[in-house]
């Protein structure tokens, strides 16, 4: 059996190295959805953060009274939960972002990212490590589409976190913020992204080979 | 008379909307996984699209039920989600038994995608749609009763599955051809979905 790995690793695993958004490319509803501005990625990803971790401690506390069989149902049940959780407390206490999030609140409960952990690592693993990993990978799904938000916002606005950057000159390029939009700067930010590894992998192997 | 042709010409309008102007992938942003996941092919792309069809026209169907009948009189309205991704799952399980039976064929060539129609935000994405209060479609305000329910789920899906049979088909011609290593796979398949969005763009003036 592989070592376990360290609880600092779990946690930057789901920040850097299995990023939810930019490696995995999992949840891509919301990541383009929400994203037309930098609060509102903030606000869905501290969101999905929050049902993530309750899903993954309530996942890896009843994982061996699950039966296999019905396991994806089950996790399904305790995901709506917290999803259900979540919504009553933003309706009470952050209407606005509530009204501009809309259906994407609702509909976390079919985000892969968070299925796919509690198949992935809660059902595995003990409780804390499981909170651990719901926190780094909550925590790199809220940075990556919070990156994006500001990027979208940024030049199809001219504003960011609702601050004016360029000043009332600027013409916002206003394709940016249209649903196009989205789907192009997302696929932008992953080839950069595969860029700066092939990059980092090379400098690797030629250290390596010296 | 008149009346019933205005209201026929509403539900052309509410069809035709729900297919190019309010697409489920170019305008929503729903179901976009099985969207970049399963347009491989052009022939698991279609039976992806109509077995989603399926589910959703079902899907609307019954949760509209739930929805008005069972939970607004019980006062259970804060339960909607959690009833709503039961009644999906059970219906994605009977559609798997059926198709297992009646159309091994099909059923053999969805495999896995099957059950992940549960998890197709499209198809939960349209029962919270439909509760969710009304639309407008070329200036007439439509409230979704049980008729217009079904027909966003099932004029919503048929959008979806455009969506994904054009994306296959562009992604089939592209199979060859010499596309930069970082832009290989999700990242190229993203812009075309964008460059998609922008054409579709262009039916806003249809309705």
């Amino acid at each position: 059996m592989e070592k376990k790995s360290s609880l600092r690793s779990v946690f930057l695993n789901g920040i850097i190295a299995e990023n939810p958004t930019f490696r995995l490319v999992l949840g891509t509803c919301p990541t383009m959805a929400v994203t037309t501005s930098a609060i509102n990625g903030v606000g869905m990803g501290l969101a999905a953060t929050f049902v993530l971790i309750g899903s993954n401690v309530v996942i890896s506390l009843l994982r061996n009274f699950i039966p296999d069989k019905v396991r994806i149902p089950s996790f399904i049940v305790v995901i709506c939960t917290f999803v259900t959780i979540v919504q009553m407390l933003m309706q009470a206490f952050v209407a606005e972002l509530y009204a501009s999030l809309g259906m994407f609140i609702p509909l976390i409960v079919v985000n892969c990212i968070i299925l796919a952990r509690a198949e992935a690592f809660a059902s595995k693993n003990g409780v804390g490590r499981s909170a651990v990993d719901g926190m780094g990978m909550g925590l790199g799904f809220t940075l990556a589409i919070t990156v994006m938000g500001a990027i979208r916002e940024l030049i199809g606005n001219g504003t960011v976190f609702g601050l004016s950057v360029f000043g009332a000159a600027y013409q916002p390029m206003l394709l940016l913020i249209l649903p196009a939009g989205g789907f192009i700067v997302y696929g932008l930010l992953l080839a950069l992204i595969n860029v700066v590894t092939a990059r980092a992998k090379k400098k690797k192997e030629v250290e390596a080979n010296d | 008379m008149t009346e019933f042709w205005s209201e026929a010409a509403k539900v052309l309008l509410f069809m035709v909307s729900c297919v190019l102007t309010n697409n489920f992938i170019f305008s929503r942003f729903l179901g976009c996984c099985p969207f970049l996941g399963v347009s491989n092919r052009v022939e698991t792309a279609f039976g992806m699209g109509m077995a989603v069809t399926f589910v959703m026209a079902l899907a609307s169907l019954f949760t509209y039920i739930v929805y008005t009948w069972v939970l607004v009189p019980l006062n259970l309205s804060y339960l909607s989600t959690i009833s709503f991704i039961l009644i999906i799952a059970s219906l994605v399980q009977v559609v798997e038994m059926f198709l297992k039976k009646s159309a091994p064929a099909l059923y053999g060539a969805l495999g896995i995608y099957l059950p992940l129609i549960t998890t197709n935000c499209a198809v939960l994405g349209v029962c919270i749609l439909n509760i969710g209060g009304p639309t407008t479609v070329a200036g007439m305000t439509i409230e979704y009763n049980l008729i217009y329910s079904v027909l966003n789920g099932v004029f919503g899906a048929l959008g979806f599955l455009l969506a994904i049979v054009l994306m296959a088909g562009v992604r089939e011609r592209l199979e060859t051809a010499d596309i930069p290593a970082p832009l290989r796979g999700f990242p190229s398949s993203l812009i075309i979905a964008g460059l998609m969005s922008i054409a579709f763009m262009g039916f806003k003036g249809l309705v």
